[in-house]
């Protein structure tokens, strides 16, 4: 089955979303749509799955031109979407979950699971999408519930599957079988549009790609003449350096001393087990691993928001194992928090009052228990100035910026005031090229004025390009140990170490 | 001297207020005034079902505006009802800006209210000018630490707020009780529970007694307008409520910045109190002279209608406490002059609350002043 998405326009109010947008999607072929966030990738897949009508343009679908009503509409059609946050319900069974909507009954209604299953289990076998179909869905990894999903649509028989952004939950691994997947379905003669913005991925498994920017197509091609660079390029709309140019590495004294540290999680299983590292000033160190390894454990402990079980932390020869977050982050700890919407920022507060969400009660910003609004908004226009904050004002609502612009508004914070030591919790997930471009400036230039930093990272590719040295965590422990301050530290030893192949 | 940099331009942009979103704006004002007039319409069905007549139905409104704005005897008396409601609308307020459902108003009301009058009786020789601000600043005070109890058994034990404050409400009915049998609290002379009176240096001083002595408005009021700014000035200005606010609106990121969550709920839920407890003296030092076994009469519930439909904030608890007084005091001029039921006004106080909190039937039902559904963007 062919899709035409022909001069496709959608508008909310004044925002257009979609220009004149015109794609093909064809049969037994892999579309990479390539975008920012906010470039209206999911507005122009949510007209061709129905949940939105274009004001202008058409769908044709084999040649005939035709309109969805709603979401119903288009399944019917053969177009399925792959959400990229999982529409699952996890007391149910794989099985359950599939047909749920389209149960297969016999006589009196009575629904027949054991033919959900059968079919579930045909499903399966025709495109290799190993899963139990009687699992239940809570037990499933990530990697898995994302099969579960596809065979929900190809369930509804589905010829057009979109994939919003799939590969963005899943491990290196998971990426890898994943990839399998949507030759397999390619080859059985599906149309596929992968939604992406990381450009490794797109050049690899995509046929044919169109690069959407501001709601307009500004670019199409074929892979295999295309790079990285043209890709970023026609993403962005200027050149993107991907060369991150670092002075040479000089490290100073040990910053900040972990010994025989051990943190538990929250059921008091051990996440961090008896570690110990230093990190030198203007040395930045990568924690590498795939994400559930303890990072997160060892870096909130590290800024004051874990109990530390065991083990000391010494900053600057002060003991701080169990100084509050509060007294570390005035002796000039930064934190940059993993999940920016829950923990980064507050997004129903505005630009300014998160700019001094952690210090807000300092001396400059407040007086006899009054915050100084005008200093801070003064400060707060000059760190979104500074650090490339894109927002219309510095009182609108941090919720209403993209996450690129939210993480900058962090790294501003956490950066326009003296810090020696930077603690950067997956500074870049989910980010668009350019905005990791400006946070991987950042973070190398804070090494270079001579702060430690430890950025922890489940992306590769970012360990290797900043770290001057890497260590990568496996099951809380940290199993290996590379020197990285030239960059000669081999991916595919790193990458066998963070699959707890120790070297 | 040098003309400004472009750094500098792009840091005045920004310091340019952005127009209020829309979206605020409708939940902040069209939603409440569609939500009161849906009920008044309602009202009239449910006296339809009950067999009023159309034209009792027209004037008992009638008679409803008239009991709550029509005289000066009408206004005065929803001034004195809105004085309370205000005063711990604005504490449930607060706390809902710090995460915090305090049910417990009620109970910090009388508990406030009872410290206010034992203050009042136990020094008779004081003037006015010390003794009313003592009165006043010991219903506060009870009524924090009242309050505090609850904000210190979630802080310290996560025991949820919204079921410590019921029980210390109930706790608070039979230490009331309690109080008003004891011989150094109830009134010479009387087998019931009710408490000596209030010395007349100890009463907020009624405003327009001059005119007519009838006139029962006090300055509670002004107590009220006062309280009004200085919530605001707490929440929006100060330290503490930028905490109080952090902590409600994401506890996790408050935490993250180094805030210190059990610290802050204490202390959100003594401001709380402490309002309540103003709200319980204003009672009984402006109104009811002495206090009797459940003196507060619902107004800590009411508060929290008060306090959701004024969305939280200290201006909209002012004009929705307003409001209530008005139905209120124009809901006993209904009685009289209709012969309807004062449960209506009950009913009707509900209905706005259950419009308020399904702003999606509200713009079903009154499509104008929103935006078109297609506008609002879905990402």
């Amino acid at each position: 089955m062919n899709v035409e998405l022909r001069g496709i326009t959608k508008s909310f109010g004044p925002v257009i979303a979609n220009s004149d947008v015109t794609l093909d999607i064809r049969a037994g072929e892999v579309l990479g749509l390539l975008g920012e966030n906010g470039a209206g990738k999911s507005t122009l897949m949510n007209v061709l799955c129905g949940l939105y009508q274009p004001n202008a343009g058409e769908i044709r679908i084999d040649g005939r031109p035709v309109t969805f009503n709603g979401p119903g509409a288009a399944i019917e059609a053969g177009i399925g979407m792959v959400h990229q946050h999982f529409m699952l319900v996890p007391v149910f069974t794989v099985a359950e979950n599939v047909v749920l909507g389209v149960e297969p009954v016999g006589k009196l209604d009575f629904l027949d699971l054991k033919k959900a299953s059968d079919q579930v289990r045909a499903i399966k076998d025709q495109y290799g999408l190993e899963v139990d179909p009687d699992a239940l869905i809570e037990t499933l990894p990530v990697g898995v519930q994302q099969r579960v999903e596809i065979i929900k649509v190809l369930f509804r028989s589905a010829q057009v599957l979109i994939l919003d952004e799939p590969t963005a939950v899943l491990t290196p691994q998971e990426v890898e079988e994943f990839f399998q997947i949507i030759k397999a379905l390619r080859d059985a003669g599906k149309a596929l549009v992968f939604i992406t913005h990381k450009l490794n991925e797109i050049l690899q498994i995509a046929d044919r790609i169109s690069v959407l920017r501001q709601g307009r197509i500004t670019g199409s091609g074929d892979p295999k003449t295309m790079t990285t660079k043209d890709l970023a390029e026609m993403m962005v709309g200027r050149p993107v350096s991907f060369d991150v140019t670092k002075q040479p590495f000089a490290p100073g004294k040990d910053l900040l001393k972990i010994e025989n540290l051990t943190v538990l999680h929250e059921n008091s299983e051990i996440a961090v087990n008896q570690i110990n590292f230093s990190v030198r000033s203007g040395e930045i160190i990568g924690i590498a691993g795939v994400q559930g390894n303890g990072q997160t454990a060892l870096v909130e402990a590290l800024a004051g928001l874990r109990h530390i079980t065991s083990g000391t932390v010494t900053y600057q020869d002060h003991d701080i194992t169990h100084s509050s977050a509060r007294a570390r982050h005035r002796m000039g700890i930064a934190h940059i928090p993993e999940d920016r919407q829950r923990t980064g920022i507050i997004p129903s507060f505005t630009v300014a009052e998160n700019m001094v969400l952690d210090t807000y009660y300092d001396t400059r910003f407040s007086s006899r228990g009054q915050i100084k609004w005008d200093i801070v908004n003064e400060a707060a226009a000059r760190g979104a100035v500074e650090f490339d904050v894109r927002t219309p004002s510095v009182f609108s609502a941090a919720g209403h910026l993209s996450g690129g612009n939210q993480q900058k508004l962090v790294v501003a914070r956490e950066l326009s005031r003296d810090t020696e030591m930077l603690l950067a919790a997956q500074p870049t997930r989910g980010l668009d090229v350019g905005s990791i471009e400006y946070i991987h400036e950042r973070l190398i230039h804070a090494r270079d004025e001579g702060d430690g930093v430890l950025i922890v990272s489940s992306e590769l590719d970012e360990i290797l390009a900043l770290s001057d040295r890497i260590l990568v965590m496996f099951k809380g422990n940290i199993i290996a140990e590379f020197e990285n301050g030239d960059g000669q530290a081999d991916k595919n030893e790193v990458g066998l170490a963070m699959a707890g192949a120790a070297p | 001297m040098s003309t400004p940099s472009k750094t500098d331009k792009a840091i005045q942009d920004l310091l340019r207020r952005a127009a209020p979103p829309r979206a605020e704006f409708e939940d902040l004002v069209i939603v409440p005034i569609f939500a009161v007039v849906a009920a008044l319409i309602l009202g009239a069905f449910t006296m339809l079902a009950t067999n009023v007549e159309l034209a009792t139905i027209g004037q008992s409104y009638i008679a409803l505006l008239k009991g709550s704005v029509g005289s000066l005897n009408a206004i005065s008396e929803t001034l004195t009802a809105a004085a309370p409601l205000i005063l711990a609308g604005l504490g449930l307020a607060l706390g809902f800006r710090a995460g915090l459902f305090n049910i417990g108003a009620e109970g910090q009301i009388l508990m406030g209210g009872i410290a206010a009058v034992i203050t009042g009786f136990s020094l008779p020789g004081l003037p006015f000018v010390l003794l009313l601000p003592l009165c006043l600043l010991s219903g506060a005070l009870v009524g924090a630490l009242y309050a505090g109890i609850a904000g210190w058994l979630r802080a310290a034990t996560g025991a949820h707020e919204v079921i410590s404050t019921i029980m210390l409400n109930l706790i608070s009915y039979r230490l009331l009780d309690y109080l008003l049998r004891q011989p150094f609290i109830q009134r010479e002379g009387r087998a019931d529970p009710i408490s000596k009176s209030v010395p007349d240096n100890a009463e907020l001083p009624r405003l327009l007694d001059w005119l007519d002595p009838n006139l029962r408005v006090h300055a509670g009021i002004f107590l009220a307008l006062a309280a009004v700014l200085v919530v605001y000035w707490i929440l929006y200005r100060s330290k503490i409520g930028f905490e109080f606010r952090a902590s409600g609106a994401s506890p996790d990121a408050a935490r993250f910045a180094g805030m210190r969550s059990g610290l802050i709920i204490v202390a959100a839920m003594a401001t709380a109190g402490a309002l309540a407890g103003l709200a319980g003296a204003n009672q009984v030092l402006g109104v009811l002279d002495r206090a009797t076994p459940g003196f507060s009469a619902g107004i800590g519930f009411d508060a929290i209608a008060v306090a959701l439909l004024g969305r939280s904030h200290p201006f909209g608890v002012l004009l929705a406490g307003l409001l209530f007084g008005a139905l209120e005091a124009g809901g006993r001029q209904m009685q009289v002059d209709a012969g309807v039921s004062i449960d209506l006004i009950g009913i009707i106080q509900a209905l706005i609350i259950v419009f308020i909190a399904a702003p999606l039937l509200v713009r079903a039902i009154f499509p104008w002043g929103f935006r078109k559904p297609a506008d609002v963007r879905k990402e």
